[in-house]
């Protein structure tokens, strides 16, 4: 590991920087724009000790990551949105069994949106979600990720893209240190088995029979209600804001788009126009106070998202009808499916940031 | 005349099997009259014990009515889906691979849901001992067809019996198993009989030595009673077992690599 | 009926009230020594195993029950228990 910066793709980065935070076991199945993932992960983890695994398919990946993560290693996993789909029942179980994992989506576009912030799964839980919109910021998300995971015992997506996927940026992948995580004393290893005290990794009932403090199914799901809770409410939501000074509309976006719209902003900024942006970096807990107090005194919020209106409810859900609320993302994609997005274009989005203003001042005149 | 049997012996005696072994909780497990899984399951920590593996074990279970185990082991567990436990199985052993992991799954668990995942196990040759209680039905649901479902065996959705044209032929998981490459050890018993019983604890002795030796995936099958899903009287069940379930999926030993010929098949009895 | 000796090498303690009436011990019984109560049930409405001289200890009852009802001893020196002709189940 480099302590020092050097010209990186983004999935060998962001693997580099996993095992930096001390993963050591990855599963995976190969998928556009996932795949270089594994594949950097096959390379770094071995020569550490840890084990990366070619799964059969995303079924086995994350449940060789439940496992791993189930003896106290620093696990995970990752697809792209379809392959987490196929995850989904795994990865509601693992919340409930409350277990940390790292799970990866590099996704094709951003409509994994609603996927990510109010889970696929059934059942009420909740993942941390963390979106990076640049490979620096990638690279200490990642690491993050797993010191998060295991302060609150809970999975958390990391929420990428094609762009972050392949992009080369310069980086340092070296070690971050976020401050000690919690002793994991529920971790299994076979050597409380005969003791009296043999321990219970489980989802539906977390004690065995004869614990002195059983729990049953219902109150465990009270208890995971609780957590989900205490994990809204303590957890420091996170979030980039820029040019709210005296800002008439104010435009919400995530991930690579918040780059090209951070860069058509500060250009209409230039021409003297009064917009700012306010860019969610935790998508789960959604910054909902950091939205309401950017947009307090702007006539109008505008949402640029590649897809067809998700994050959209949550800043709605932030604003509180306090001003309008439009949508100014879509669909955008290229011939390959992959979610390169011909819309990612300063241009573009500075003129629907522009058309979005001047609706938002004749409205309010 | 009866013996007294409310009390132990007044004469010089040694206890040689208590009413539950010491891997195993006291307490009701709710199983129906005549169940075959509590056999197995007593079986199974039993010969971990004996072979002194205790302190590095760690069950995967799945969903089924076996189910009621995962929390009245003195053994950790770790409770997966139906159908998932082998990739649990092998997340665990990657990490920790002193552990001695073993999976504890259903016919329905298994070979319905978790067909690719049992296979794709054993083909990597990962040093897990997945173990298989096969009743030809999906008891905990109710008395289903499932895989392994003999044909003229008649369950809720096989009223007149299974039939091939209809229902499809069943799935001998332990004759698949037993061609993939990375198994070492896959045998066939069942808890019907007292000899059964014996012969079913030989081959989990047989299967966690080789696990314990690191030769490779091993997999011990056990046909289990389940009158209940089977529709009979519970002491018609033992002989159904034989006449229905091992005339199709065959007890014995098919695979052992430690021998270099095929090993004969035990009788059943 | 003229008393019969069996040679009886061990015993069992018998929870009748764990028993659920399954009748697998009857027949795993290797020497035939254990029969199903025909009058007597437990609480829960089952009847429940009974033991005749000539138990051998051989734990095919305790290893093939469901409910764990049995508990197995092995006496240090066999003894010679009588029986009635009549039940001796050969």
């Amino acid at each position: 590991m480099s302590s020092s910066r050097r010209l990186l793709e983004g999935s060998t980065a962001i693997a580099e920087s996993m095992v930096s935070a001390g993963c050591r076991f990855f599963a995976g199945y190969p998928m556009t724009p996932f795949t270089e993932v594994l594949e950097s992960m096959a390379r770094a983890l071995p020569p550490v000790g840890g084990v990366c695994m070619n799964a059969e398919s995303e079924l086995e990946a994350v449940g060789m990551a439940w496992g791993a993560a189930a003896t106290g290693t620093r696990a995970a996993t990752g697809s792209v949105g379809q392959g987490l789909s196929l995850m989904q029942e795994s990865l509601s179980e693992i919340c409930f069994a409350r277990l940390p994992l790292v799970v990866l989506n590099m996704a094709r576009g951003q409509g994994d949106y609603y996927q990510a912030t109010r889970g696929g799964g059934h059942g009420d839980y909740r993942h941390l979600v963390l979106a990076p919109a640049d490979l620096p910021e990638a690279v200490r998300l990642a690491q993050l990720a797993f010191h998060l995971a295991d302060r609150w015992r809970n999975p958390v997506l990391f929420l990428g893209d094609y762009y972050l996927a392949h992009v080369q940026e310069a980086v340092d992948t070296g070690p971050i240190d976020f401050g000690p995580s919690p002793a994991k004393e529920w971790a299994l290893d076979g050597s409380t088995s005969g003791t009296g005290r043999a321990k219970l990794v489980s989802p539906i009932v977390p004690t065995k029979r004869d614990d002195p403090h059983p729990v049953d199914y219902g109150q465990h799901l009270g208890a995971m209600a609780e957590h989900v809770a205490t994990m809204a409410d303590q957890v420091e939501p996170m979030a980039e804001t820029g040019y709210l000074e005296g800002a008439e509309l104010v435009v919400v976006a995530y991930g690579t788009p918040a780059r090209y719209l951070r860069s058509a902003v500060a250009g209409l900024r230039q021409e003297g126009l009064p917009v700012g942006f306010v860019r969610p970096i935790t998508l789960w807990p959604f910054p909902t106070e950091v939205v309401a107090q950017a947009t307090a005194h702007a006539r109008a919020v505008a949402v640029f998202e590649l897809n067809t209106g998700q994050m959209f409810d949550d800043v709605r859900l932030a604003v509180l009808g306090r001003c309008p609320v439009t949508f100014i993302g879509g669909l955008s994609f290229d011939a390959s499916g992959f979610g390169i997005a011909p819309d990612l274009d300063v241009a573009v989005v500075s003129e629907r940031v522009r058309r979005a203003l001047d609706e938002a001042r004749r409205a309010s005149a | 005349m009866t013996i007294p049997t409310d009390r132990p012996p007044s004469i010089p005696a040694r206890l040689v099997d208590d009413f539950t072994p010491p891997l195993i909780l006291p307490g009701e497990h709710f199983l129906c009259p005549g169940c075959g899984e509590p056999a197995a399951m007593r079986s199974v920590v039993e010969i971990i014990d004996e072979l002194g593996l205790t302190a590095r074990a760690l069950a995967v279970f799945g969903i089924g009515c076996y189910t009621a185990f995962s929390g009245a082991l003195d053994v950790e567990v770790l409770q997966a889906l139906h159908g998932r436990a082998p990739s649990l199985a092998t997340g665990v052993k990657r990490a920790k691979p002193d552990t001695i992991v073993f999976t504890v799954q259903g016919d329905g668990d298994m070979v319905n849901e978790g067909l690719q995942e049992v296979l794709h196990t054993a083909a990597r040759g990962e040093a897990v001992t997945c173990i298989l209680l096969n009743n030809g039905v999906f008891g905990e649901t109710g008395g289903h067809m499932t895989a392994t479902t003999v044909l003229g065996q008649r369950t809720k959705n096989t009223l007149e019996g299974r039939q091939a044209a209809a229902h499809g032929y069943p799935i001998l998981i332990a004759d698949l198993v037993a061609r993939v490459e990375g198994s070492a050890y896959v045998a066939r018993g069942a808890t019907n009989t007292a000899g059964n019983v014996a012969r079913t604890r030989r081959m989990l002795a047989a299967a966690f030595e080789l696990q314990a030796a690191g030769a490779g995936f091993t997999f011990v099958e056990i046909l289990t009673m389940c009158p209940t899903g089977w529709f009979i009287e519970t002491e018609e069940a033992p002989a159904y077992l034989t006449d229905n379930l091992a005339a199709v999926h065959t007890l014995g030993v098919l695979k052992d690599v430690r021998q270099s010929a095929p090993a004969d098949p035990a009788p059943s009895a | 009926m003229s008393a019969e000796r069996v040679l009886t090498r061990g015993t069992v303690v018998i929870d009748t009230e764990a028993c659920k009436g399954c009748d697998l011990c009857i027949d795993a019984c290797r020497p035939g020594v254990l029969a199903m109560t025909t009058v007597e049930r437990n609480s829960r409405g089952y009847h429940y195993p009974e033991l005749r001289a000539g138990c051998t200890a051989c734990q095919a009852c305790s290893q093939i029950c469901p409910d764990f009802v049995f508990q197995v001893w092995k006496f240090e020196t066999p003894v010679e228990l009588e029986v009635d002709a009549a039940e001796v189940h050969r």
